[in-house]
């Protein structure tokens, strides 16, 4: 690109976030600067996602405290700001998990996140790889809700033939939105309404059918699109991720299988560390729909290895990176043996000397106290 | 009698026709811009005139103008703001019905400076016959050579189109009414990038209130200085004032920034005091979205100081003791009043007008709507007022676009002043619930933690 070649190297700028001090170049966002310090300053981000165009500064899961603005005008703003939105300047001084009054605001976004959220994970697909989930367990309150009204409902609606949107679980990140307008070519869904009211909608019910289409599956941070051939299939925790290739004439048909045992569950793009879409010889590699709805045998595929899962702690469950697996298997320690039992929990205690069919009255810990005597 | 610059001619007989309004002394200032001022000069008129913009944030006009990014070969904008949705402001459109030309004479005027050969004007949707009366102006203004090519001899080129909006009121935030304008959904952009550098269709625009364009007519007329004469420290000229609520004399007044809350507020000239006999109780002195004050902080500062009708003035004491001048919807409750209805009343229209992107409004306008309707009918309990302080809290400052503040302040006023009787309809569920007001009286400020 013309623009990158410079004669002059270009300024970086020096900015600090949480006490620990990057130079970046210009340009870069608070948010991106702390990503390349690493994920103990990175903020959780909700609707930002680095591959498509104007996304973030909506959810205000990102907000930071800037305690001064620059080298050249050191005055902290007066705001929280959207880390996802603000570029850095040089000399700035950003709090984020060392600053109370930022926690603050993220337990309030948690809450406002969750009062109309169906908090129904147990029989949502996304369960395990939610952002929403991942949001709330680090930076939400610990006490009960303190929302006592109705939440809002939605009915399901299917938007084409693979997506199923469940819009009360949405959160109006706009990703979706977004893949639509620069994905695909021609946009039939958007937002309708507005306020609590507002609603992902496809225009006038139609369908969403085209190749890309299945990509806002995957920028979806909750379980509001999922894929419908995946529906209710499996726990993502019990599939086994592999990176996979074939040659697609439409995508770059580099994707992650979701296998249990021998079969394919799903297909989904490959992710990186921020479960944003992994950068492949430069390019986002979104997949097309052929590739993830359609090629659903495990010989559409060469299979390349284990997916390296290192954020979703849930999926991550004997994914570990580094693990060192015993040589001997558990008989060989055992030597032919069977395991023997060390203690039987129930004559220790004793429980089970008391006929409590024969009590006058309930059980207390009285009843047992006398027997120890 | 103060003086009045914008609607001293409003009255005249005709005022909307062309012939009538250019007898009257119109379009002169397109006269002399054009032919005896640079456009860096009208800005500079503009800027020693001292005017705020009367949209509601009150940001020096001037300075505003000489923001404007102007890279070769890229288009300039200007757009008008004639959204005025806000509950108690209508000044603007009393401006643009009775004397239209006044707002298309500024228009040209501020065009010439900024470089903008189109202006919109973007008009709210319900002011459905308004649009009309503009077009009229704009057709009459162009037959007469004051718009269209090479005005006056001058080179300066310049259209004016009107655009109806379909009702929202966040399209009234300038970057939300841009992408209305655009034919986008009217959600408020992300800033930065400012619309000085990035506005309509991705070009430097500025955004300025009906009113502050209509006060570059006389700015121009009588010059900058003379225009900084009028009024007191920083809040120069003259203000439309949109007068309503429970006051002997609704309507729209034109001040000029020199008299007190209580002249404005009882003397004949102006809302002739309370209606029925009645006192009064509260007040919110700059449209619906500004801090609520009781009477005795209405008339008098914390300090003891006579309450002026001044951007300075009414926001003396920050938001613990002040308000602000916002948009000048001075809205009058009487003692018969319940704030917490009123309150209420007011959550249910930002509830309603969110737009919905960013979470803590979309999320916590509705979240204040029903705990304040619960209050309200009497179902409330104590702990539900330090909620709909925490809540309004949470919102305030978190969000994309001022409307989240807007909702907030309201509401956090109301309990900041009006705590006693929040607990008054905990306390006497029955009764509140049989009479729609609340306490008699006088209430006095209460501390609330900020
Ligand atoms: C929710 C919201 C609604 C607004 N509505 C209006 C409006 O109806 N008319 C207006 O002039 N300004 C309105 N504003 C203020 C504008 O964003 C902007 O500040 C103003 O048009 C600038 O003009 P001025 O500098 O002349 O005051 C609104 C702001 C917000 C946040
Ligand atoms: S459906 Fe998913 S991706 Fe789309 S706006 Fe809602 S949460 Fe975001
Ligand atoms: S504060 Fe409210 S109106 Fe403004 S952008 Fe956010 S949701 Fe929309
Ligand atoms: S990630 Fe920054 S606001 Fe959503």
């Amino acid at each position: 690109m013309a623009e990158e070649i410079k004669k002059e190297a270009p300024k970086l700028f020096k900015v600090t976030i949480d006490n620990k001090t990057i130079e970046v170049p210009p340009g870069t966002t608070i948010l991106n600067a702390a990503r390349m310090i690493g994920v103990e300053v990175a903020p959780p981000a909700m609707c930002y996602y680095s591959k498509l165009e104007e996304s973030g500064g909506r959810c205000r899961s990102c907000l930071v405290e800037v305690a001064a603005g620059s080298t050249a005008d050191p005055r902290p703003m007066p705001k929280l700001v959207a880390s996802c939105r603000t570029t850095v300047m040089d000399g700035m001084v950003v709090n984020n998990y060392s600053s109370e009054r930022v926690l603050d605001a993220r337990k309030g976004v948690v809450e406002f996140l969750l009062v109309n959220h169906p908090l129904d994970c147990p029989i949502c697909d996304q369960a395990g790889e939610c952002y929403l989930q991942d949001f709330s367990y680090e930076h939400g309150k610990t006490a009960a809700s303190r929302y006592e009204f109705k939440k809002r409902i939605f009915e399901l609606e299917d938007i084409g033939p693979y997506i199923k949107l469940h819009m009360t679980r949405c959160i109006l990140c706009y990703r979706c939105v977004l893949v639509a307008d620069q994905l695909t070519e021609k946009r039939v869904h958007g937002v309708l309404k507005r306020g609590d009211h507002a609603e992902i909608s496809t225009y006038i019910s139609k369908a969403i059918d085209n190749d890309f289409s299945g990509n806002m599956i995957d920028v979806c941070p909750v379980g509001a699109l999922t894929d419908r051939t995946f529906r209710f299939k499996n726990r993502v925790w019990f599939t086994k991720p592999v990176d996979a290739h074939r040659d697609c004439d439409k995508c770059c048909g580099k994707v992650t299988l979701w296998q249990r045992g021998e079969e394919v569950m799903r297909v989904t793009s490959r992710k990186d560390p921020w479960a944003e879409v992994q950068t492949i010889d430069g390019k986002p590699a979104w997949i097309c729909n052929d590739c993830r709805f359609h090629k659903k045998k495990i010989n559409d595929w060469v299979i390349e290895g284990p997916t390296v899962i290192s954020r979703h702690s849930v999926i991550a469950q004997g994914h570990y990176e580094g693990m060192i697996k015993p040589k001997e298997t558990l008989p060989e320690v055992m030597g032919g043996r069977d395991p023997k039992l060390l203690m039987d929990i129930r004559k220790v205690s004793g429980v089970n000397s008391v006929d409590i069919s024969q009590l006058p009255g309930p059980a207390t810990s009285e009843t047992f106290k006398k027997k120890e005597q | 009698m103060g003086r009045k610059l914008l609607l001293d001619k409003a009255h005249i007989e005709n005022i909307r026709l062309y012939d009538v309004y250019r007898r009257e002394g119109g379009y002169r200032s397109v006269e002399k811009a054009l032919k005896s001022m640079s456009p860096d000069g009208v800005t500079d008129e503009v800027k020693k005139s001292g005017l705020r913009g009367r949209g509601g944030a009150g940001f020096p006009t001037g300075m505003k103008w000489s923001f404007l990014a102007k890279p070769e070969g890229v288009p300039r904008y200007l757009v008008v703001n004639a959204d005025e949705s806000e509950p108690g402001t209508f000044k603007d459109r009393y401006l643009m019905e009775f004397i239209p030309h006044l707002l298309i004479e500024g228009m040209i005027v501020s065009s010439y400076a900024l470089g903008s050969n189109r202006s919109y004007i973007y008009i709210r949707g319900e002011y459905a016959w308004i649009v009309n009366i503009l077009e009229q102006a704009i057709a009459e203004a162009k037959n007469n050579g004051w718009l269209g090519k090479n005005i006056l001899g001058s080179g300066f080129d310049c259209e004016i189109y009107v655009q109806r909006g379909a009702g929202a009121y966040i399209c009234g935030e300038e970057t939300a009414l841009l992408e209305s304008l655009e034919g986008k959904r009217g959600n408020p952009r992300i800033k930065p990038p400012f619309p000085a550098v990035k506005g309509l269709w991705g070009c430097p625009t500025v955004v300025n209130n009906v009113e502050s364009i209509a006060a570059v007519v006389p700015i121009i007329n009588e010059g900058g200085e003379e225009y900084a004469k009028i009024g007191i420290g920083k809040s120069t000229g003259t203000k439309l004032i949109s007068a309503c609520g429970n006051i002997n004399k609704p309507g729209v007044y034109e001040i000029d920034m020199t008299i007190s809350v209580e002249e404005f507020l009882y003397s004949d000239e102006y809302c002739g005091g309370i209606a029925n006999g009645k006192k009064l109780k509260a007040c919110i002195p700059g449209g619906s979205s500004v801090p609520i004050l009781p009477a005795n902080l209405l008339l008098k500062t914390a300090k003891g100081e006579t309450r002026m009708m001044t951007y300075e003035s009414l926001a003396d004491g920050g938001f613990a003791t002040g308000s602000m001048m916002g948009s000048g919807g001075f809205i009058v409750l009487d003692e018969t009043q319940c704030v917490v209805r009123h309150t209420y009343t007011l959550a249910r229209f930002y509830r309603h007008e969110s737009c919905g992107q960013c979470t803590p409004c979309r999320e916590g306008t509705p979240w204040l709507e029903n705990l304040l309707y619960k209050l309200e009918y009497g179902k409330g309990k104590m702990s539900d007022i330090d909620l709909l302080w925490n809540v309004q809290k949470n919102i305030e400052g978190n969000t994309i676009c001022p409307l989240g503040d807007a909702a907030a302040w309201p509401v956090a006023a109301a309990i900041r002043h009006f705590r006693d009787e929040f607990e008054w309809h905990v306390n006497n569920p029955e009764e509140c619930l049989k009479k729609n007001y609340g306490l008699a009286g006088y209430a006095d400020p209460i501390n609330v933690p900020v």
